[in-house]
């Protein structure tokens, strides 16, 4: 049977896309921050997942304000790199699991989540990125994908309660899916930054700190959160935190921290990753 | 018009709920079309022909020629899509958010801010916090 091996949380900036595509991580600015993920490359060699679980959120790339959908499931066999307005990025198609996709998908609506089940889905830097970084820049991605969308773009998200017991629903459907797949789930997005407004630039460390403790060891505070609080401690992009609690919930009730990254500036964020063993 | 709502007091801050959504759904549908590299190439040679193309109102097409990133937002522009507009200028992220800050900032003053730790949530969580709520 499938089993999730390990839940891993990263923001998915896209300057970190730029600069890895443009060659620029040997730069002062980036190497701090290439030295700080280099251990996170390291444990996914090690473990190597045979399928990734990215939950993520597009931004105006596959999904526009025409039709909003708070959870979609990419069930595709392909999901090309999308144009975000520079062009589409330069990294490789990344490769679906359409058996495991639908199964999850069937498994997750009549458990009472009613997901968007998406055929067509170019992918943003909202789920490269997250590749990129853990595998840096290899001729095919060395994982199949299953891709899950979460609105954040459009107020009011889905509830931090609503995305935690998501998880809890995914680890049901990988559960019983009767391939002996290792899976990892990604929560991406986050953590502190708000990118609008004259309150743009804002990151608060001493904040996320405490919440990625939460989300470590208390999960159940962690996913009480309100979305005022993210707005207003973590600004208003720092609300995609939302997407790890989706990690989160598909993993045991106890896990083990096995790494974790900080940094302050990455882009105009606050940089953070954490990977939980979830053996 | 909607109530009052709890995040209302968070300053600088605008919040792309339902009634920004409806009053700038035309504008953000303008700037979503810029995925295609046809579509940017035709509103570089004439932005106010190309922007003729979309029914959006007289304030909006003002701020979007005169790159009033601000206005934009005012008028139910979401960063994710005015954001397009940016990337078309070859602007970066620091530039569009020193021009936000309302305060004169420059790109390298907002770059050097985020390099310092970024804007401080100190005096920055309420209106009320700063005396303006």
């Amino acid at each position: 049977m499938a089993k999730i091996i390990a839940g891993i949380g990263t923001s998915h900036v896209p300057a970190i896309g730029a600069a890895i595509d443009k060659g620029l991580t040997a730069d002062p600015y980036w190497q701090p921050f290439m030295d700080g993920i280099e251990p996170a490359r390291k444990w996914m060699k090690e473990h190597k997942p045979d399928v990734c679980i990215i939950v993520y959120n597009d931004h105006a790339s596959a999904f526009s304000l025409e039709s909003i959908s708070t959870f979609s499931i990419g069930v595709a066999a392909e999901f090309p790199p999308a144009d975000e307005g520079f062009g589409p990025r330069q990294v490789p198609t990344v490769m679906g699991e359409p058996e495991l996709a639908w199964h999850m998908a069937e498994s997750l609506i009549l458990d009472e989540f009613d997901m968007t089940i998406v055929n067509k889905m170019p992918v943003d830097h909202g789920l490269t990125v997250p590749l990129s970084i853990m595998y840096g820049q290899p001729d095919a991605w060395p994982c199949l994908v299953v891709p899950i969308c979460v609105n954040v773009v459009q107020y009011p998200p889905p509830t931090g309660n609503r995305c935690f017991n998501l998880g809890k629903a995914i680890r049901k459907a990988v559960d019983s899916f009767p391939k002996d797949y290792r899976v990892a789930i990604f929560g991406t997005g986050g953590l502190s930054h708000q990118l609008q407004g004259e309150r743009a630039g804002l990151t608060n460390p001493e904040y996320d700190k405490q919440w990625l403790d939460k989300l470590v060891s208390q999960p159940d505070s962690a996913k009480a959160i309100s979305h005022t609080e993210y707005l207003r401690e973590a600004g208003t992009e720092g609300i995609e935190a939302i997407m790890w609690l989706v990690m989160r919930g598909a993993l045991n009730a106890e896990v083990e921290e096995v790494y974790r990254f900080t940094r302050v500036p990455v882009s105009n964020t606050h940089y953070c990753l954490t990977i939980l063993d979830n053996s | 018009m909607r109530g009052p709502r709890d995040y209302d007091d968070i300053p600088g801050t605008y919040v792309f709920d339902g009634e920004r959504s409806r009053n700038g759904y035309e504008l953000n549908m303008f700037c979503m079309s810029l995925n295609q590299a046809q579509n940017r190439e035709e509103f570089k040679q004439d932005e106010s022909k190309y922007l003729a193309k979309f029914p959006i109102t007289d304030e909006q097409r003002e701020a979007v020629l005169n790159r009033d990133w601000l206005a934009m937002l005012r008028l139910g522009g979401n960063i994710y899509y005015t954001f397009k507009i940016a990337i078309c200028d070859g602007m970066t992220m620091q530039a569009a958010g020193a021009a936000m800050s309302g305060t004169g900032m420059s790109e390298d003053d907002f770059r050097q801010m985020m390099l310092d730790g970024g804007r401080s949530i100190e005096g920055n969580r309420s209106k009320k916090e700063q005396g303006i709520g």
